[in-house]
Formats: structure tokens, sequence, C-alpha cells
């Protein structure tokens, strides 16, 4: 009977996505236990987490918008990694394109839709560009990715850091930039809700009146669009072939008469565009401008999180992002909620991410469980 | 098909027990509601948190305080990135706080927007004045460059070797207070003193803060000046080891570093806290203005703890200059152009 079970326990998740679920879950349930050791009670706050994700539409639109931008950084790493690179510099492509992205949509002036064709262009050739020069070091010299990245992200925000502070585009009595012109906007109605007319008409709609007081923009179809790209790349096309053969085995990809060397920059150009667009799509859609960087802000480091959740695919990115953007909005609600100390809550949702991205781990388990007993209908 | 199903099982399993947790918790809420009645203040710290030893804590302690001796019910949302304020404004707007604040100028668009959008909701703002106020907002502004101007004299009386270090956050409105106001001091104590100033870029990063702190003190200083929130831990961490005199920020940091913190440039971000929300309890809500505390009204100081190290005849000769700036008779500057004016 046990063992029956076991087998069937095992057989039902040996899905990647089963076992990400089971990771999740054990990942809560180490939170918990967290949670139950600094003296709070963990189903009170799971609580206040998740019905501040889901409890309002705003709610659940604000989670989408945290969501937006780790997806696609998520896809830039999962792109690399596919490849066979580790691109840690996700975090100063992105924000090169968030600088760009800001620059551009205040400096141009252009009509309304084309000028945010514009500027992702604009963004997206220039972080492309930033991810090539380490694609280029790692081809030409053989300078490891990580490294390169590395250093570049250091590069990429202090020369926000410097744009941001130059006369002309620094705003005056702010540490940030001006903002984009409403023509480069992404925002669904950004003006019109704001005036009173809109304001008159959606309060006849609770729902979407409250919907509407997130800065809900065009970035999360973006954001998909992009995944169905990197998937449509990817498995469809000659080029997603090659970069992918040389992921799994490079010398194996030489010997098949595949440019290794032009695969690691193109690869490194494309991860670094995705990156980019992801910065311009949150200033696009959400900040409006770029300020002085204190520290990284980790869009870029998220993304490999998410990208590792995702098991490095295109679509399970987007629940990934989903999943993380939800626990980034929700969780630090439980301090206000339970008078926590933040660094609890951050150790929470720290536990949790880490228990999610080692789903690899738990299968390792649950194989061990049912072989030590002998079951080998367990596969 | 058997997957999907155990999957939506187990969903449903997780779900339950949450949403049961959610009912316990609002019903816990309510009570707690109905039973006092109080006033309900929040406060949203910029991206240096909650324990940044300086500015957002200082705000937290005022809070804290107003909570013991006014019976408010307090609390706090932190920010990690810039784009958290707003969330974390409509958030606090939803738990029904009849005063929100914003810690720090970084806020300053988007309480004015979040103001504007709900003119119901009482906000306040530390270290930004606007132009045109809204009667739901007040700005809270300090005149730091009068504390700077106290501590700046006291390293110009202190110095040994005729040389002070200035370590600033980033370069802006706010920090130029201290930065000018440390530099007429210094000159106003002793013409000779050179002061050596450097900027971080950073408000956060301690280590950056250390290096510039070594550097100065390796090129003669003997006092360094910080006005950089966290840069500033590092700052008198090299004081600690190298041994030499640091000067803290914001509120008495002379427990960072007993031996080496000789005195503070206080800006009681904590008495401005307290008092708004006192007023807001007794119905006197400034709204639509712009308070600026100063010496004289107690929004600024130099340490209590400045009697360890300092000589009594240098506090003595603080005292009178403090009464000077008071009646008006120092005009301290506060950027490039008041000084060049003050010399």
């Amino acid at each position: 009977m046990d063992k029956a079970k076991n087998s069937k326990l095992l057989s039902m998740f040996s899905g990647t996505f089963g076992f990400t679920i089971i990771s999740i879950l054990i990942g809560l349930g180490i939170g918990a236990i967290v949670l139950l050791i600094a003296g709070f009670n963990p189903i009170e706050a799971y609580g206040i987490m998740l019905s501040g994700v889901f409890s309002k539409p705003k709610y659940i639109a604000y989670a989408i918008i945290y969501a937006t931008p780790l997806i696609i950084t998520g896809l830039s790493v999962a792109f690399a990694f596919r490849t066979g690179l580790f691109n840690i510099g996700a975090e100063g492509q992105y924000i090169v394109g968030a600088l760009v992205a800001a620059l551009t949509g205040y400096f141009f002036n252009l009509p309304p839709f084309i000028h945010v064709i514009v500027v992702f262009l604009f963004a997206a050739t220039a972080a492309g560009l930033w991810g090539g020069i380490a694609g280029f070091l790692k081809a030409r010299f053989g300078v490891h990715e990580v490294i390169s990245t590395i250093m570049l992200n250091w590069i990429a925000l202090y020369l926000n850091n410097y744009v941001v502070n130059l006369n002309g585009f620094k705003k005056p009595q702010s540490e940030a930039s001006y903002e984009i012109l409403n023509t480069a906007n992404i925002s669904l109605l950004s003006e019109w809700k704001l005036s009173d007319a809109g304001r008159e008409w959606l309060s006849n709609f609770p729902f979407l009146a409250d919907l509407m007081r997130a800065p809900v923009n065009f970035g999360f179809m973006i954001a998909l669009l992009l995944a169905l790209i990197v998937w449509f790349i990817l498995n469809k096309t000659t080029l997603g072939y090659e970069l992918r053969a040389v992921g799994f085995n490079k010398y194996a990809a030489e010997y098949g008469g595949i440019g290794v060397k032009k695969s690691i920059i193109t690869s490194m150009v494309i991860a670094g565009a995705l990156a980019g667009l992801a910065g311009a799509v949150q200033v696009l859609g959400v900040t409006n401008k770029v300020a002085v960087l204190a520290a990284m802000e980790g869009y870029g480091f998220n993304g490999i999180a998410v990208s590792l959740i995702g098991a490095n695919t295109a679509f399970g990115n987007v629940f990934a992002g989903l999943l993380f953007g939800a626990l980034n909005y929700g969780g630090p609600k439980i301090q206000s909620g339970l008078q926590a100390p933040s660094e609890v809550v951050d150790i929470v949702i720290g536990t949790i991410v880490f228990f999610i991205a080692i789903p690899g781990f738990i299968k390792m388990l649950l194989t061990l469980r049912s072989k030590k007993r002998g079951d080998t209908n367990g596969r | 098909m058997r997957k999907i199903l155990s999957f939506i099982l187990i969903l449903t399993l997780a779900m339950s027990t949450f949403l049961v947790g959610c009912g316990a918790g609002n019903e816990d809420s309510a009570d707690k509601g109905n039973g006092e009645a109080a006033l309900k203040v929040a406060m949203v710290t910029d991206v240096g948190g909650v324990n940044d030893q300086s500015f957002n804590q200082s705000a937290w302690e005022g809070l804290q305080r107003a909570q013991e001796e006014l019976g408010v019910t307090v609390s706090y949302k932190e920010s990690n990135q810039d784009a958290d304020y707003a969330p974390n404004m409509e958030q606090l707007l939803d738990e029904n706080n009849d005063l929100i604040w914003a810690i720090g100028f970084k806020m300053g668009d988007t309480i004015l927007a979040e103001a504007k959008n709900n003119p119901d909701q009482k906000y306040a703002i530390i270290d930004y004045a606007y132009e045109e106020t809204p009667e739901n907002l007040v700005g809270v502004v300090f005149k730091a460059e009068q504390a700077s101007f106290l501590v700046g004299y006291i390293a110009g009386k202190m110095t040994k070797t005729n040389k002070v270090g200035f370590v600033g956050g980033i370069e802006g409105v706010v920090i130029d207070g201290f930065d000018y106001g440390f530099q007429a001091g210094v000159k106003y104590a002793n013409p000779e003193v050179q002061v050596l100033r450097q900027y971080a870029e950073s408000f956060t990063d301690s280590a950056k803060g250390k290096a510039i702190a070594n550097s100065m003190y390796q090129d003669g200083a003997d006092i360094v000046f910080h006005a950089a929130g966290g840069v500033g831990d590092g700052v008198i961490e090299a004081a600690k080891e190298q041994g030499k005199y640091a000067i803290g920020v914001d509120r008495d940091q002379n427990d960072l570093a007993p031996d080496n913190v000789i005195t503070s440039a206080m800006k009681r971000v904590d008495n401005g806290m307290y008092n708004i929300t006192e007023q807001l309890k007794n119905g006197e809500f400034p709204g639509g203005q712009t308070v600026v505390l100063g010496l004289a009204e107690g929004g600024v100081d130099i340490a209590p703890t400045s009697d360890k190290h300092v000589p009594k005849e240098i506090l003595d000769e603080v005292a009178t200059l403090k009464q000077k700036i008071i009646d008006g008779e120092i005009n301290v500057p506060f950027n490039a152009e008041t000084f060049a004016q003050f010399k």
C-alpha cells in the first residue's frame, strides 16, 4: 500500500512543473518555521500576503507590474543560459536600457506610437551593445562573461549616475531626470484617469476605478510578446538551433560547423537587448524617469532567480516572473500587517525563493526515497 | 489528467489554509480599531531602510515617541527601490491611516501626486518644500546648515593639523546645506583651516565612505564630518580604526564610536514628526504649508554628548553662536552662492 502510494506520488510530480509546486510548498513551510521562531503566526502572515496580492484589483495589477521587468530580465538570463553563458550582467544592461529609454523618451519629439517604438529600438540597441561587449571579450580574448558582466554592471551604474546628474537632463531640486514626454508613455490612459471627466466616469465602475489606481500599462503584453519571440528564436529558427547547440557542447557544435565565437556574441547581444527592454518597459510604463542609483536595484539579479525557477524556458519564465512579482509585492505587506521587523520578512521571502529555485534538489530527494524502499516502479 | 487533478487539489488545500488565516487576521485588526479608535500614523522610508542609523531611524523614533506619549498607532513601510514608493503609499492609504509620512525628498513627486489623487487623505513629507502645497500636504524642512555651522565651528577650533574633511552623500539641495554650513563654521572659527570635500555619490555604500575617510585622514585631516546616511557608518568606522575624530549627522551618533564621534549635527527629524503628529491630534494640522525648523524651533542642534570630547570653552562659544544665529546676527550660508557672500 505504502509502496504503491509512494510510486504514485512520484509519478504525479515527475514533471518539472510538479516539482516546482512541491518546492513552493516546502519553501512556504520553511518560511513558516522561520516566522514561528521569530514569534509570528505564519498562517496569519501568509494570509496577509495572499490577501495583499489578490484581495483588490489594484493589488493584482501591482503584482503584475512588479513581475513585468522580472519576466523580461529572466528571459535575458535564460536566453544566454541556453547558449551556455551566465549573464549576470542583466542588471547593468537593464540600467543602460532604462537610461537610454529615459533619454530618448525626453529629448526626442515624435508622434505618439512611433515615439514608443523608437525608444524601444534605441534602448534595445544600446543595451544589446552593452551585453555584446561581454560577448566580444569572451569570444575574442576568452574573458569569462561572469567577470566582465559584473564589472560592466558597476560601469553602467555609475554611467547612469553621471548622465542623470548632467545639466539639462536632471530635474532641478531632485535626484532624478526629467520625466519622459507623454508621447512615449505606455501607461493606459494615464492622463485621462486623473482628469475630472475620467474620475467621474470611473466612479461609476468601482472595479475599474480601483484597478486604474495602479499604473496599469502595456508592459505585461510586451513581456508576453517577448517570451513568444524568445521561444520562437530558440526553438524554430536556425539561429536558435545554433545557439542551443553551442550551449549543449561547444566543441561538438564547432565540429558541426557552427561559428562558436559568433554565437557567443550574438547570444549576449540578444540577451542584453532583452534586459534593456525590461528597463525601457519600466521607464515608459511605471517610473517615467531614471534616478541616481545608490545601489543596484536588483531587477537583473532577480531575473537570474526567475530564469532558474522557470527552468530557462520562455514560458516558464512568465510564470516564475509572476510568482516572484507577487512575492516581492505581497511579501513586504507582512511587515506592516504584523508589525514584524522587515528583516524577518526578508528572511522568509529569501527562504521561499531559495526553495523554489531548487526543484532539482526536491526531485533528487523524492527519487532517493523511492529507491531506498526498493520501489523500482518509482520511475 | 490525474496529475492535473492532484495539482488542483493541492492548490485548493493550500488556498483554504491561507483564506482561513486571512479571515482571522482581519477580525483581529477590526477588534483593535473598535477598542481604541486611536489616530493612525504611518511612514514610508526611502531606500535607506528603517535601521539606517540616521535619517529614517530618527523619523521612526519620533513616531514611536508619539505612540508612547500621544497614544497614536504608528507603523512603517520600507522601500527597496524607487519604484516601491507609490505602491507603499497606496498600501498605507488602504490601511486607513490618518496621516501618511514620506521620509526624504526622493518621494517629493510621488507624494504630491498621491495627495492630489486623494484629497481627503492627509500627507506630510520630510525635506521637501513645494512652491504650491496642496491643502492636505505639509512639507517639513530643516535648517541643517545651522547645526552644520556649529559642528564646523567645533571642528575648526579643535583641529590640530588645520585640515578637516567633509564627506557628502549625493550632491543636492539638502546636502548642500550641510556642506556649506560646515565650511562656513570652520572658516568662522579659523580661516586658516582647509576643508577637504568629497561626495560618495551614494547614501548606502559604507565601504566607499570608509575609503574616502581613510584617504582624508592620510592627507592630514584629523576630523571628518559626514552628511551621507549609511555611507557615514564607514566614515565613523575609519575614524575608529585610525584613532581620529569624526562628526556624526542627523542623530547623536556617539553610540557608534564613543571615543571618536566628538559631536553630531543633529537634524531632529523625530521632533518634526512628533510635532506635526501632535498638531494633527489637536486638530491643528498645518496643511498646505511648508514648516521650517531651525535652531530656534528645536529642529536642529548639536548632540547632547558633545561635552565628552569638546572642551567647555568651545561649547560656551557655541552656545553664544547659537544665540546669534537664532537672533539673526549670523546668517548661515546654505549653498554655493550664499557661501560666496558669507566670505
